[in-house]
């Protein structure tokens, strides 16, 4: 019978003691099937938590992050009364949330209406799934890691239009149609990036593209092939934004002239939803910059003996996190400087200045592989 | 919508935006960096906490006061014009005349709950005699203490 595995140091844990703790069961229903069944479930049950801790856990620690970059970009402090520096503000605005009532407009699709929010969380939890968090620690190890992380981001999309058509309020649906629009085009680029990723490393799973880059900084993709690395990781850093639809790509909420955009109707718990969606794209997607330029859960080694001892003894999960809030940062400075682009210049931008520059980058890297690889 | 050019000036174009757009984008990343990594800059005051040490702005326009020296004459003639500049009729200068009859400040009667803090008054007046102070905790639970007489001596100048 066939139990899909997962092979890591806990999985081999649990399974070690699922068969221990059955000797306490009657004889009669112990066998070796079960065991492994009930291992196999017990583990899928800790990557479930693990998943949704990762998500939801960095969700207020990112608005918290976002909130003070914000005020020190604009000079101010940010959060600073609830706790050390504000630190449980974030807490405080979520209780605050979740507490609020929930209800649709009159006129609203309500099946549509409750159902977008949910569809939006769908890519970012099954893309985290995805990412190799450190040599032992992913969820899902599927060799064609890429092309299901590129098929999922359609869900985002998917509940964006969904939420903006379902409200019957005219600002959601243009702020839906825009967003539609965007991230169709962006997606585009974004998946050339991926594409370009994938053929200079020869594979299409997280974990190889990661060991990949093995050895010192400069064995990263961003570093590896010169001046194309660093363009290729500039343009994923731009269509990411895009398509996270965070500004100064974020015609599809963009307050100013759209109150709100396609989530203007929607409060308490099911706004909180878009929220940690967005939130959550954040992380997912810089934890994919990280492992397709930065070297993932690899320590950035340069080549000195000495140094490259002590980078080895930090844990690769401190790596990739402290390589993912860089991303973030990176994102959040971006978001506070730059403003946003009209409807047509976005979409002159992507089509007249992203794609061809796209694809004159995959021909050169396939180049690069031909002349030197 | 878009004036006829070749197809060369076209490219030309396109590829000078290409250099400028980048240029003129990290610009602006340079200095929201800079504020970013200077606190030095961040302006937010931590009021009741830093009370002791708080210092206002100099351009803050607190209550109005009168210029006065250590003897508490002052450079007032009476001569309204603050009381006409001023829009909401905060001020009353009631003149009154002194033993050579001339006329002087008798009472500079200010009401600072129809004040708005404009600083018209100072900017009117002829003599550089009222300025705007720095107090701002200004809140009080006797509306008759905001009818106040501004200068201490009466009949000078
Ligand atoms: S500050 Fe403005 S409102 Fe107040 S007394 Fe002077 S002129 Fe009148
Ligand atoms: S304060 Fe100035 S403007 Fe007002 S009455 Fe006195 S001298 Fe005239």
């Amino acid at each position: 019978m066939f139990v899909p595995s997962i092979t890591n140091p806990v999985g081999d844990f649990v399974r070690e003691m699922v068969p221990r703790l059955a000797e306490y069961l009657p004889a009669s229903i112990q066998s070796d099937t079960l065991n492994s069944i009930v291992a196999f479930l017990v583990n899928a049950l800790i990557c479930v938590i693990a998943v949704c801790a990762v998500n939801i856990g960095s969700a207020p620690i990112l608005i918290y992050m976002e909130r003070k970059v914000c005020a020190h970009v604009q000079c101010r402090l940010g959060p600073m009364r609830l706790g050390w520096h504000g630190t449980i503000q974030t807490i405080a605005d979520v209780l605050k949330m979740l507490f609020k009532e929930v209800y649709a407009p009159s006129g609203a699709d309500k099946l549509m209406f409750y159902l977008a929010p949910l569809i939006v969380l769908i890519a970012p939890f099954i893309v985290c799934a995805l990412i190799p968090f450190g040599r032992d620690l992913v969820v899902a190890d599927v060799s064609m890691g890429i092309p299901l992380i590129i098929a999922v981001n359609g869900f985002g999309v998917l509940g964006i239009l969904l939420g903006g058509w379902s409200s019957n309020n005219k600002y959601s649906l243009l702020g839906a149609l825009r967003s539609g629009a965007q991230m169709i085009s962006y997606e585009i680029s974004f998946t050339m990036i991926l594409l370009f990723v994938v053929m200079i490393s020869g594979s299409t799973n997280l974990m190889s593209i990661t060991l990949g880059q093995e050895g010192t900084i400069s064995d990263w993709w961003i570093f590896k092939i010169p001046v194309l690395g660093i363009i290729a990781f500039i343009l994923f850093f731009i269509s990411s934004t895009a398509e996270m639809n965070r500004a100064p790509f974020d015609i599809a909420e963009a307050e100013q002239e759209l109150t709100g955009g396609y989530h203007t109707e929607y409060n308490g718990t099911p706004f909180a939803m878009f929220y940690l969606a967005e939130y959550i794209a954040l992380v997912t997607n810089s934890a994919l910059a990280t492992t397709c330029f930065l070297g993932g859960f690899l320590p950035p080694c340069i080549g000195v003996a000495f140094v490259d001892n002590y980078l080895n003894m930090v844990p690769g999960v401190v790596w990739f996190f402290a390589k993912v809030f860089f991303m973030i940062w990176c994102y959040m400075m971006v978001r506070w400087t730059f403003v946003r682009p009209r409807v047509d210049q976005l979409m002159d931008f992507e089509w007249k200045f992203l794609l061809p520059v796209n694809l004159v980058l995959l021909i050169a890297g396939a180049a690069y592989i031909v002349v030197c690889g | 919508m878009q004036e006829n050019i070749t197809l060369l000036q076209y490219f030309k174009r396109y590829f000078k935006r290409c250099i400028t757009g980048p240029w003129s984008l990290m610009c602006g990343l340079s200095v929201s960096l800079k504020y970013f990594f200077d606190p030095r800059r961040i302006v937010t005051e931590q009021y009741p906490e830093n009370r002791k040490t708080l210092r206002m702005h100099p351009r803050y326009r607190g209550r109005l006061e009168m210029i006065e020296d250590a003897d508490g004459n002052n450079h007032c003639t009476a001569c309204g014009m603050c009381e006409r500049a001023c829009p909401n009729a905060s001020i009353n200068v009631l003149s009154t005349k002194n033993i050579a009859g001339k006329k002087v400040l008798g009472r500079y009667v200010y009401h600072f709950a129809s004040c708005t803090q404009c600083g018209l008054c100072v900017e009117a007046c002829p003599f550089g005699a009222i300025r705007m102070n720095q107090d701002f905790e200004v809140a009080t639970t006797d509306p008759n203490t905001l009818e106040m007489i501004l200068n201490k001596k009466e009949g000078q100048g």
